[in-house]
C-alpha cells in the first residue's frame, strides 16, 4: 500500500505547526545519538566559594575537540531579566572549536559576558547566556549544604536550575560562519552545536550547585542525586526573535517538515508491525501521560490545549487497548486515520511523534537530510515564463489566494526590527508607527500581490527576467515561489500578519524540532520551555535509554 | 572580524534602506558577501556608492545589448541584477561593452554569480585591470590589494568558451606519466583480472 505525504495546505497551517511535539528527529535527540561515543571531560573548574569563576567542559573524538567555556558572574536580583534587553546574566557561555589557550580564555572572559556587544571570532561556534531560577537554585543549595536532597515537588514544577535567554550561532557577533564547519560529519544536522552548548551548560549547573553547597558546609553537604539531576533540564525563554527564522529559511523548513512527513508515511506503509515495536509504541504512549500531567503553565491558551490533549490521548489509549488489533495489516495507517477522525490537532501530532519511537531504521537516515544548502536555491530561474509562475502559485498557494488582504483584519500587524536590540518584533499597523519599515515576512500578502500582478499581464509568455525588470518590488516572492515548486513544505500556508495570528505557534514549531518539552506561553509572543529534561548525564551517554523522554520522573 | 553572515545581513538591510526592493537587497547581500569572501573591497565600495547615490543620479539598464551606453553612470546594482537575470540570453553575445559604469567592483560580484549560472568563465577588462571570474569559485585579478576605480568608462565582458588551458602535447606528456601507474596485463590477468568474461553475448 502506498500512502501519500500529507497535504502541505493542511500541515503548514499555523494551528497545526503550533501543535508539533518533539520526536526522534528532534535536534537534541539526534545530537545525543551522534555524540554518544565521544569522550566527555570537565577540563577546568575554577569557581570561588560562591560559585563565580570559569569552567570548561569538552567533547573529544580523535583530533576533534569542542570546548564549552563558562563564565559565572555575580549579578544583583534587580539586574536579572529574561528579556533580550538585559545586559547582565548569571552565567555566559561559548562553545570553542578546539582547546582554548590561556590567552583565548582571557579574551573570552572579556567578550563572552558582554554577549551581543562583545566580539567573538571564527574559533567560537556558539554563544549563550543563562539566568538562575533563583528560587530553585537557592533551595537546592540550602538543602544540599544541610545534607538533604531538595524538594522534588518544587523541582518538578520548574524543571531546571538555569534557563538560557538566547543561544546564538552561524556567524552572529563574529562567531564562525556555518560554511567553515558544514562539512564536518558530526554536525550534519541542524543546530547540533547549539544543542551541545545547552547540554553541557546543563552539566555546569549541576556542578555549580554542588560546589556552592559544599563550600557552605563541607562537613554536611551532599551532592545532588544523579537521578534528580537527570530529571532536571535547562529552561529557555524564547520571544519573537525566533519566529522570522522559519520564514527566512524556506528550504531548511521544508527539510525539517519533509523528514517528519516522510517518517510518518513510511510508518503508515508498514504492513505487519512486530510485537516488540507495537509494545514499545504503547509503552511510550502510556508513559508519556506523565509529561502531559506534569505540564505546568498559567497560560489559558495552553491549558486548554493540554486539557484537550490529555482527553484525546486517554481516549486514544483506550481505543488501542480495547478496540484495536496490532496484528491487522497496516496498523499505523489505521491508527493515523482514526486520529484524524477522533482527535484534536495537538493529539494527532503528539501520537505521530511517538509512532517514530520503534523505527530507528526509518528516522536515522532522515536526520541527515534535515540541513539545507540554501545557497543552491537562491538564484531565480529567470528564463522561465510568467505562465509557469502563475501555475506554481495556483498549485502551491491555493488557500493563500483566498485571503482578502483589503480587509483590515487580514493585514492588521507588521513585523519590524527594533532599533534598540536589533530583534524582530510585531506591532499593530494601525496603532503604531513604523510600518513603512516592515520586514518582508508577510509572504501570504505578497504572494497574493504577485498573483494579481501576473494575472493583469496581457502577455503571459514573457520571461521572469522581463517581469522582474518591471516589478523589482516582487522579486523576493518570485524567488520563494520557485523554491516552493521544489520544496512543498517550505512555506507557512497561513497569514502571518492577520489580526488573529498567534506568533507562539511559529516559535513552537521551531522549538518542537529542537526537542523542547512543556511549552509554557507567557503571552501570545513569548514562552518558556525545558530542554534535556530526563536526558542521560554526560557520563551515561555511552549506554542510554533512547526513550528517556517518556521515562523522566517529573 | 565580521562574519560573512553579519556582512550579508547588514548589506541587505542597508540596501533596503537606500531604496532597493527586498528582493534586490537580498541579491546585493549575497554579492557583497562574495566579494568579501574573495578578498575584494565590497563593503568599502558599496558604502561609497550609497553615499554618492544620495547626491547623484545613476542610470538603470533593464535590457542588456552588445554595447550599452549611459549618459550618467550605470548603477552597478541594477545593472548587475539585469545581467544575472538575462544571462541565458546575453551569453550568446560573446562580448559585451558597457560605457560609463559606477563602482565596477560591485558589478563584478554579479558577474561572478552569472559565471556560475551560465556555466562559463567570464573575462572582464576595465582600466588597467584584467579579471577572470571562475564559475563563482574565485575571482582572479591583477588588481588584488589595489583600490579599484570608482568609475570606469569602458568595461569589456567576454564569455569564455569552455576549453582546456593546455595543449594536447602537454596533456599527452602528463598522461604518459600517469600510465606508469598501470600494470601491463598478461594473458592470465586478462582472463581473471576483470569481472566480466572476454565475450559477453547473451
Amino acid at each position: 500500500m502506498k500512502v501519500e505525504l500529507r497535504d502541505p495546505n493542511t500541515i503548514m497551517k499555523l494551528s497545526r505547526l503550533g501543535s508539533f511535539h518533539q520526536s526522534k528527529l528532534s535536534f537534541l535527540r539526534s545530537f545525543l545519538s551522534e555524540f554518544k561515543d565521544w569522550d566527555y571531560n570537565r577540563d577546568l573548574f575554577n569557581l570561588d566559594k560562591d560559585g563565580y569563576g570559569e569552567a570548561i567542559y569538552s567533547f573529544k573524538k580523535k583530533d576533534r575537540v569542542y570546548s564549552l567555556v563558562c563564565f559565572a558572574n555575580k549579578i544583583e536580583d534587580e539586574e536579572r531579566s529574561d528579556r533580550v534587553i538585559a545586559t547582565k546574566w548569571d552565567a555566559a557561555f561559548t562553545l570553542y572549536d578546539g582547546v582554548p589557550s590561556k590567552d583565548d580564555i582571557k579574551r573570552l572572559k572579556n567578550e563572552v559576558p558582554k554577549q551581543e556587544i562583545g566580539r567573538l571570532t571564527f574559533k567560537e561556534l556558539t554563544l549563550s547566556r543563562a539566568n538562575k531560577s533563583v528560587r530553585v537554585f537557592n533551595h537546592v543549595v540550602k538543602n544540599l549544604s544541610e545534607g538533604k536532597q531538595p524538594d522534588l515537588d518544587l523541582l518538578s514544577k520548574v524543571g531546571y536550575l538555569y534557563r538560557t535567554t538566547a543561544v546564538y550561532g552561524s556567524g552572529k557577533f563574529g562567531l564562525a560562519d556555518r560554511f567553515r564547519i558544514k562539512n564536518r560529519e558530526e554536525i550534519n544536522g541542524p543546530f547540533r552545536l547549539e544543542m551541545m552548548l545547552v547540554y553541557l551548560v546543563r552539566q555546569f549547573t549541576f556542578d555549580q550547585v554542588n560546589h556552592v553547597a559544599h563550600n557552605i558546609n563541607p562537613k554536611t553537604a551532599v551532592k545532588l542525586n544523579n537521578q534528580i539531576c537527570k530529571n532536571l533540564g535547562i529552561g529557555n525563554s524564547t520571544g519573537l526573535g525566533m519566529a522570522p527564522f522559519i520564514v527566512n529559511h524556506p528550504t531548511l523548513l521544508n527539510n525539517w517538515i519533509l523528514s517528519r512527513e516522510t517518517a510518518l508515511k513510511k510508518i503508515r506503509e508498514i504492513k505487519i508491525v512486530k510485537d516488540q515495536d507495537s509494545e514499545l509504541f504503547k509503552d511510550c504512549l502510556k508513559k508519556s501521560l506523565k509529561n502531559i500531567t506534569s505540564w505546568n503553565t498559567d497560560s489559558e491558551y495552553q491549558q486548554n490545549k493540554i486539557r484537550l490533549l490529555l482527553r484525546d490521548v486517554k481516549k486514544f489509549i483506550n481505543h488501542v487497548e480495547n478496540d484495536f488489533d496490532f496484528q491487522s495489516e497496516f496498523p499505523f495507517n489505521q491508527i493515523y486515520l482514526w486520529l484524524e477522525q477522533n482527535s484534536c490537532e495537538e493529539c494527532i501530532e503528539y501520537v505521530v511523534s511517538i509512532m517514530m519511537e520503534p523505527y530507528n531504521d526509518i528516522t536515522g537516515p532522515l536526520v541527515s537530510n534535515m540541513s539545507s544548502e540554501e545557497e543552491k536555491y537562491f538564484n531565480i530561474p529567470t528564463n522561465r515564463t510568467v505562465q509557469e509562475l502563475l501555475e506554481i502559485i495556483k498549485t502551491r498557494y491555493p488557500n493563500i489566494l483566498d485571503i482578502n488582504f483589503d480587509q483590515k483584519e487580514n493585514h492588521q500587524n507588521f513585523w519590524f526590527i527594533s532599533k534598540n536590540k536589533e530583534e524582530p518584533r510585531m506591532a499593530d499597523r494601525f496603532e503604531e508607527h513604523g510600518s513603512e519599515l516592515e520586514q518582508p515576512l508577510a509572504i501570504a500578502r505578497d504572494i497574493k500581490k504577485l498573483y494579481e500582478e501576473l494575472l493583469s499581464l496581457k502577455n503571459d509568455s514573457i520571461t521572469i527576467a522581463q517581469f522582474l525588470s518591471l516589478n523589482p518590488n516582487l522579486r523576493h516572492v518570485v524567488r520563494r515561489a520557485f523554491i516552493i515548486e521544489k520544496f512543498p513544505y517550505s512555506e507557512i500556508q497561513d497569514n502571518t500578519i492577520g489580526k488573529s495570528i498567534v506568533p507562539i505557534d511559529m516559535l513552537r514549531l521551531k522549538l518542537s524540532f529542537f526537542g523542547a518539552l512543556k511549552f509554557d506561553p507567557r503571552s501570545d509572543k513569548w514562552l518558556r520551555i525545558c530542554m534535556f529534561q530526563g536526558a542521560p548525564l554526560p557520563n551515561e551517554l555511552k549506554n542510554y535509554d533512547e526513550q528517556w523522554v517518556y521515562k523522566a520522573n517529573n | 572580524m565580521k562574519s560573512l553572515s553579519e556582512i550579508e545581513t547588514a548589506v541587505k538591510r542597508a540596501s533596503r534602506a537606500v531604496g532597493f526592493s527586498w528582493g534586490v537587497s537580498e541579491e546585493v547581500g549575497k554579492s557583497i558577501r562574495l566579494l568579501e569572501l574573495f578578498g575584494l573591497a565590497g563593503i568599502q565600495n558599496l558604502n561609497q556608492y550609497y553615499k554618492e547615490r544620495e547626491i547623484k543620479k545613476f542610470e538603470n539598464l533593464n535590457s542588456i545589448s552588445k554595447t550599452n551606453f549611459a549618459k550618467k553612470a550605470f548603477c552597478p546594482i541594477t545593472l548587475g541584477v539585469s545581467f544575472l537575470d538575462q544571462i541565458k540570453i546575453i551569453e550568446n553575445f560573446e562580448t559585451i561593452h558597457f560605457k560609463n559604469i559606477a563602482y565596477p567592483v560591485i558589478f563584478l560580484s554579479f558577474l561572478s554569480r552569472a559565471s556560475e549560472i551560465g556555466g562559463k568563465k567570464i573575462y572582464v577588462k576595465f582600466d588597467q585591470y584584467e579579471i577572470l571570474l571562475n564559475l563563482n569559485v574565485n575571482i582572479f585579478s591583477n588588481g588584488f590589494n589595489k583600490d579599484f576605480s570608482k568609475h570606469s568608462n569602458n568595461i569589456e565582458v567576454k564569455f569564455l568558451d569552455n576549453h582546456d588551458n593546455f595543449t594536447d602535447t602537454e596533456w599527452n606528456s602528463l598522461y604518459k606519466l600517469a600510465e606508469k601507474t598501470f600494470v601491463e596485463e598478461s594473458d592470465s590477468l586478462k582472463q581473471s583480472g576483470a569481472g566480466a568474461g572476454l565475450t559477453d553475448n547473451d
